[in-house]
């Protein structure tokens, strides 16, 4: 895939992404793993049934804004925002939802 | 998973007499302040059958006359996975033995529309005639929606309430009065794909008597024209049986679900289609209120005053600082608030039982009622402050908002061992006293969780264990004065481990307590101030149901223990003449002493002094004898009560408490018979082993048999418990003297 862009400066570049790449470094990202503070949209929910279909009643559907807000101070849980309401979550489900940022 | 069906009647609930509406809503929406408001006084708080969650319910006054207002459990969603859950949509359409509501009024959070309009949505397809109640509008600001036009996306009326100063009540009774007069129908805004629309009727097809709507609801009108493809009533309890019936290890742990349903949609549904279901549904819902709800919802609503307090409560070291401040005052007023309480039903009781013995002289009679009775009912009064004082605090931190971050802080610490985040307070709760403890664990939502911690707090030094220590460590450890002071911080750090290792094994190895897959998700709700009458109302009305359910048996469990250590009063022959030898005592302290020994003699020959002697030699490999035996025997009515037992034992009077001089050095003094020490330091570490270990308190089973609905788990907890003790002091008392500590 060719693109076009502009750097800082204002210079025209044109460079190659590799899709395959691109795809795992942005897409293939959990809520677990995204830097505190940034938004990021919610792509997949995976995890046992009742877990996920637990997860998905909550508002987090495919599209949904996600918002890690802070980690707990002892490393987990994490504190999410999600459609204006904030939930603890633990790491290792957060892992079960994939987001792209 | 339970497949047996229970007596479900088959025949139409009978619907006779006032109406009765359900309050549903998502938890923390002001749903509790809104029952309060709407039933006053009248409300009362009872469990459902079987389960504790509690069932709130109080009277309504309608316009067109009087009707029943039944408080559902708060919940985000109806389908449901556990017994607990499924609560709620039992309650809504009349399954399970519950009569149908005949309107549902449904809470609508302004600040949080889309997730509170999900469970309405719920409700629309399951046919019940709704009604919406908007809060939090002020809280809300611009972000309320207009309330007219969301019952106009809804297709039912929505009333903009504010419980606080009343205001909306009035138009929400009038609009439930006209939600009477509706007719049930489903209300789907989505249509079921071909292929679930296949399995619906498949599902359908095998519904159970029991759950179809004529069943549920009696006759009903028959809608003009049944067109195939929209929805019905029964259309939505298929795709609950679809959506929450599952199979397998990881199955669901529903009850009273008819096998012949679950066998068919188990066999019907693999699990790949199962999932495929879930995502259709739920997005569909949520794909139609996101689009709806756009129109409606503006601006976003303004929580910078919960995530400033939260930069403060949730800091790595503010926060814990904070927590730690809380967390110690709380414990300081149940353990040392409640004392000057306590004390005061203490001395009046036993005021009460010396006038008693002035005014009915010597006799059995006289012994029931003052040691029998009057010390029973003490033994329920003496955890009222406490337990009072725990449902404020817990009412209070609950309702504001910050137990949930308590979860969220130490909820690390916690699942190292599978335990809830929330299991925090009760295990520390669980210092001052478990019975308190066990009833706070009411805070965590998954019977799992709450039974687990039940099954540890006892394993927590809970005061009644520090009269035995102080005995114990007083009277047998050497008095470096080191020693003795580490010991008994040592005896604190050990049933910290034992605890927190036992939640860990029994989640690895008892089948109900493992830990399921079911994610740790709680709220972190703004802020709020809490409703002092709110508050209120919930102390009292949990306060007074731990009287009425656990303390009836601790009250019997008294009287019986009574009954235990003082029958039969036949002394066997040959016993010396106490009242002759009381009569020859020159002084009043010679008196004393014979009357002490006449008791003792008492205490050896009733039923449980023969148990102390029938069990020595079980527990005589720990290095106890009889005395011992017969203060075990004692302690079960409360683990002080070992010392004051010891001290009827070795005759130096009732009352010796763990300072008492004489007692402490009879214990020292006490020999066998073959003139060797009786009691050891080895011996006295067994035993406050031992102490720390075994479930000797009926109060605790009790409340554990109250909070667990049943005697499985009290028993479990008894046997596991004791035959810790057995174990751990036999190890330490073993090995000790092969170490040639005597």
């Amino acid at each position: 895939v060719r693109s076009r862009a502009h750097t800082p400066g204002g210079a025209k570049v044109e460079f190659e992404i590799d899709f395959q790449k691109w795809y795992l470094s942005i897409m293939a990202r959990s809520l677990a793993d995204i830097p505190l503070g940034r938004a990021a949209k919610v792509t997949a929910v995976d995890g046992p049934r009742a877990f996920r279909r637990r997860l998905l009643e909550m508002g987090l559907v495919p599209g949904t804004e996600v918002r890690v807000v802070t980690i707990a101070p002892l490393g987990d849980p994490l504190r999410i925002e999600v459609r204006g309401g904030q939930w603890s979550i633990r790491k290792q489900e957060a892992a079960h939802i994939a987001v792209v940022t | 998973m339970t497949d047996d069906c229970c007596d479900v009647p088959e025949a139409a609930p009978a619907r006779s007499g006032v109406p009765s509406i359900a309050l549903a809503g998502n938890p923390n929406v002001g749903k509790t302040t809104l029952f309060n408001a709407l039933t006053g006084a009248s409300a009362k708080v009872s469990n459902y059958p079987g389960i504790t969650v509690e069932r709130r319910s109080g009277a309504l006054k309608l316009p067109a006359g009087p009707a029943e207002l039944h408080d559902l459990p708060g919940t985000y969603s109806l389908n449901a996975r556990s017994a607990e859950e499924q609560i709620a949509l039992d309650a809504l359409v009349g399954l399970g033995g519950a009569t149908a509501p005949d309107v549902v009024i449904v809470c609508l959070d302004a600040t949080q529309l889309a997730r509170s309009a999900y469970l309405l949505l719920q409700c629309r397809e399951l046919g019940a005639r709704c009604v919406g109640a908007l809060t939090m509008v002020d809280e809300a600001g611009d972000a309320a929606p207009d309330a007219r036009a969301l019952g106009d996306l809804f297709g039912c009326e929505v009333v903009a309430v504010t419980a606080r100063t009343r205001r909306g009540l009035d138009d929400l009774l009038r609009a439930v009065d006209r939600a009477l007069r509706k007719e049930r129908r489903a209300d789907w805004k989505w249509t079921p794909s071909p292929a679930l629309r296949a399995d619906l009727d498949a599902v359908r097809a095998v519904l159970p008597t029991s759950w179809r709507a004529e069943t549920r609801y009696g006759a009903l009108p028959k809608a003009a024209a049944t067109v195939a493809l929209v929805p019905d009533l029964d259309d939505a309890l298929a795709l609950w049986a679809l959506t929450c019936l599952e199979a397998g290890d990881d199955g669901d742990e529903l009850v009273g679900v008819p096998a012949e349903l679950r066998a068919a949609v188990v066999a019907r549904i693999p699990v790949d289609r199962g999932r495929a279901i879930d995502e259709e549904t739920v997005l569909a819902r949520w794909t139609w209120l996101d689009r709806e709800l756009e129109r409606l919802v503006r601006a976003k609503t303004d929580r910078s005053r919960t995530e400033r307090i939260d930069r403060v409560l949730l800091h790595r070291v503010a926060g814990f600082a904070v927590f730690l401040g809380i967390m110690t005052l709380l414990f300081m007023a149940l353990f040392a608030g409640a004392d000057p309480l306590v004390s005061l039903i203490d001395s009046g009781l036993k005021g009460l039982a010396s006038h008693l013995r002035d005014l009915l002289g010597v006799g059995i009679f006289t012994d029931f009622l003052a040691d029998g009775v009057i010390a029973g009912v003490g033994a329920v009064l003496v955890f009222l402050p406490q337990i009072l004082m725990l449902f404020l605090f817990l009412g209070f931190l609950e309702d504001c908002g910050y137990l949930a971050r308590v979860a969220y802080l130490m909820d690390r610490v916690m699942r190292s061992m599978n335990l809830h985040g929330r299991a925090f307070v009760p295990m520390l709760f669980g210092f001052a006293c478990a019975v308190p403890a066990i009833t706070a664990t009411r805070t965590m939502e998954r019977r799992r969780d709450r039974i687990l911690t039940m099954m540890v707090v006892p394993l927590m030094t809970c005061s009644a264990r520090l009269p035995v220590y102080t005995l114990v460590i007083g009277a047998l450890i050497p008095a470096a004065r080191m020693t003795q002071a580490l010991l008994m911080v040592g005896m604190y750090a050990f049933s910290v481990v034992t605890s927190l290792v036992a939640a860990w094994v029994m989640s690895k190895t008892v089948k109900p307590l493992k830990a399921k897959r079911l994610p740790f998700v709680i709220e972190l709700p703004p802020y709020r101030f809490p409703r002092t009458p709110d508050v209120l109302r919930m102390m009292w009305g949990k306060s007074s149901m731990f009287l009425r359910e656990a303390g009836t048996v601790i009250l019997a469990c008294s009287i019986a223990l009574w009954a235990l250590l003082y029958f039969p009063r036949q002394l066997p022959a040959g016993s010396p003449d106490y009242a002759a030898l009381v009569a020859k005592a020159p002084t009043d302290d010679a008196k004393a002493v014979v009357l002490a020994r006449e008791q003792a003699a008492h205490l050896e020959n009733s039923y449980g002094g023969r148990l102390g002697h029938a069990i020595e030699p079980a527990i005589e490999p720990l290095g106890f004898d009889w005395k011992i035996g017969v203060g075990i025997v004692g302690a079960f009515a409360a683990r002080e009560v070992f010392v004051s037992t010891l001290g009827i034992v070795y005759a130096v009077g009732t009352d010796a408490d763990a300072q008492s001089v004489p007692l402490r050095s009879a214990l020292r003094d006490a020999k066998k018979t073959d003139g060797s020490k009786a009691y050891t330091p080895l011996v006295g570490l067994s035993l406050m082993i031992f102490f720390a270990l075994a479930m000797q308190c009926m109060s605790t089973l009790a409340v554990v048999r109250r909070e667990s609905g049943g005697l499985r788990w009290p028993a479990f907890l008894f046997a596991y418990m004791t035959v810790l003790a057995y174990i751990a002091s036999f190890t330490v008392y073993q090995v000790g003297r092969l170490l040639g500590f005597a």
